[in-house]
């Protein structure tokens, strides 16, 4: 692997600002600090409720939190070899301040600028945790994001599949708050759905009678709530078993739809491991369904920590390790990039318009 | 005066014809102001609109977690927003939206949340359950007559 690298990596592309230093060499790969403030636990993983939407947020937070990843590691800029940073995508505003910060850190103390893609960074986890070699069926799962991609190589990624609507994520919240419980909705509809039966509602399984890897959540919110009025209607009112009976359809839902979904894109990319990363896999239900389908496949089944699966630092300072040893350097033109999808090769996944898409 | 118009959405494949309609209607400076509760619809007919003014097709993902995304559309920008984890009418500014009410195509979905900021003269549809479980009702009303020429027609376009 050649000489060790220690990188400092900069998040700041949603909610959180993060830092972190990441060293890597022929030893393997070291989290000498990793550092979020803002939304840290379980909040992040399927959105908080209160964003910290103002670039002018993450500004303040973003060089202290750079200060306590560099004094954590017990290290200083003379032993950095090169600023990782989220470039996209992302909330402008909170990107922006990323970017320029780690030019002018960049600037200042004469070190390589490296530019990473969010999304790759979630997607080279496993390499992080596990060294999981090349190449690997991800699925991507979280409050914004539900994708199915094969991964080469740091810049290498085929698009499987992903959501045509929303996440679900956000499907869980969107949930929680129909049937009155707290957010975040993941948990909550978790502990729910315990207490229920999985078979006394029948919630559609949307697209799953298409051919294909894309997936959608949207319509099993509206599922939720037409039966929940429907319940209301008949009897005045909802009970605490069709609500726990509610969560677990929903549950059971979504888990089938990830599942099958996955299945069939682990047979189309033959990869040997099947990586699971997101808040949504914290979900005992769904990481249970997901289990099963790589044990079905012969297929090796990683899952980073949680903690590695919402935003941090430690992700993107990786991703830089692996994008410098490949050569990567990005010039102080580094832009900022609201979109930026992993493989602009594949064409885009539409709800509803799929139609005028072209094939 | 406030102007009306009512529709009757039997699937949502009428909500995404409709919005395929209006789209080539808007200028850039216009506004949408998407009302109804959770399942309406919003979001189904903001995607349907969205693609039909793309010049390249590209994922319309929910804009409910980064509050906004931005399009390049035929006409000029596009903007889509969800208000709903708004925490403060003073976060507009911050997200650059108030600057993009002049100059973009925005829809906007919870538009209680802007308060006094809400565009002047945007067109206001508001979606509503139908009778049916795939049936949506929607309202649109406006004030600004630029709409009357806007929408003129529409109504009798086949669904």
């Amino acid at each position: 692997m050649g000489e060790t690298l220690t990188i400092l990596g900069l998040e700041s592309s949603c909610d959180d600002t993060a830092a972190a230093v990441v060293r890597q060499g022929a030893a393997g790969t070291e989290i000498l600090s990793s550092v979020v403030l803002g939304q840290s636990d379980l909040h992040a993983a399927f959105g908080g409720v209160v964003p910290e939407i103002a670039a002018r947020a993450h500004a303040e937070k973003l060089d202290i939190a750079v200060r306590r990843a560099l004094e954590t590691a017990g290290v200083t800029l003379a032993r950095i070899d090169a600023i990782a940073v989220t470039a996209g995508p992302g909330l402008i505003g909170g990107v922006l301040a990323g970017v320029m910060l780690a030019k002018g850190i960049a600037a200042g103390a004469g070190l390589p600028l490296i530019g990473v893609n969010h999304l790759a960074a979630h997607a080279l986890t496993p390499r992080l945790t596990h060294a999981l070699p090349y190449p690997y069926l991800m699925l991507l799962v979280s409050g914004g994001h539900c994708q199915l991609l094969t991964v080469r190589g740091p810049e290498a990624f085929t698009r499987l599949g992903g959501t045509i609507d929303d996440a679900p994520g956000e499907a869980f919240d969107k949930v929680a708050r129909l049937l009155g419980l707290p957010q975040p909705g993941g948990p909550a509809v978790e502990r729910e759905a315990a207490a229920g039966c999985a078979t006394r509602f029948a919630l559609p399984r949307p697209l799953l009678d298409r051919p294909g890897c894309d997936l959608s959540f949207s319509g099993l919110k509206t599922a939720v709530l037409r039966q929940r009025d429907m319940l209301i209607a008949e009897q005045g009112g909802l009970t605490r078993q069709d609500r726990a009976d509610l969560c677990a359809a929903f549950q059971a839902a979504v888990a089938e739809v990830l599942a099958e979904k996955t299945r069939r894109a682990l047979a189309a990319s033959a990869a040997p491991a099947l990586a699971v990363a997101g808040g949504v896999a914290a979900n005992a239900a769904i990481r249970a369904a997901l289990e099963r389908v790589a044990e079905d496949a012969g297929a090796a089944h990683v899952a980073p920590p949680l903690r590695l699966c919402t935003d941090n630092a430690a992700i993107v300072a990786y991703a830089g390790a692996e994008l410098f040893r490949a050569g990567r350097h990005d010039g102080m033109d580094l832009a900022a990039r609201p979109r930026w999808p992993l493989d602009s090769a594949q064409p885009a996944l539409i709800g509803g318009g799929r139609k005028g898409a072209k094939a | 005066m406030i102007r009306r118009a009512d529709r009757l959405l039997a699937s949502p494949d009428a909500t995404a014809a409709l919005a395929r309609r209006l789209a080539p209607r808007l200028r850039p400076g216009d506004s949408l102001l998407l009302e109804g509760p959770v399942g309406a619809g919003k979001s189904h007919f903001a995607r349907a609109l969205i693609s039909a003014l793309l010049t390249e097709p590209e994922d319309i993902p929910s804009p409910t977690y980064t509050l906004v995304q931005s399009y390049a559309g035929r006409t000029g920008p596009i903007w889509h927003a969800d208000l709903y984890r708004l925490g403060d009418a003073s976060e507009l500014a911050e997200l650059g939206l108030d600057d993009a009410f002049g100059t973009a195509i925005c829809l906007v979905e919870w538009p209680e949340r802007l308060g006094d900021a809400a565009p002047e003269g945007a067109l206001r549809l508001t979606f509503a359950p139908g009778e049916a479980a795939e049936e949506r009702r929607l309202t649109l009303t406006w004030e600004d007559p630029r709409w009357d020429d806007r929408l003129k027609g529409l109504r009798d376009d086949a669904a």
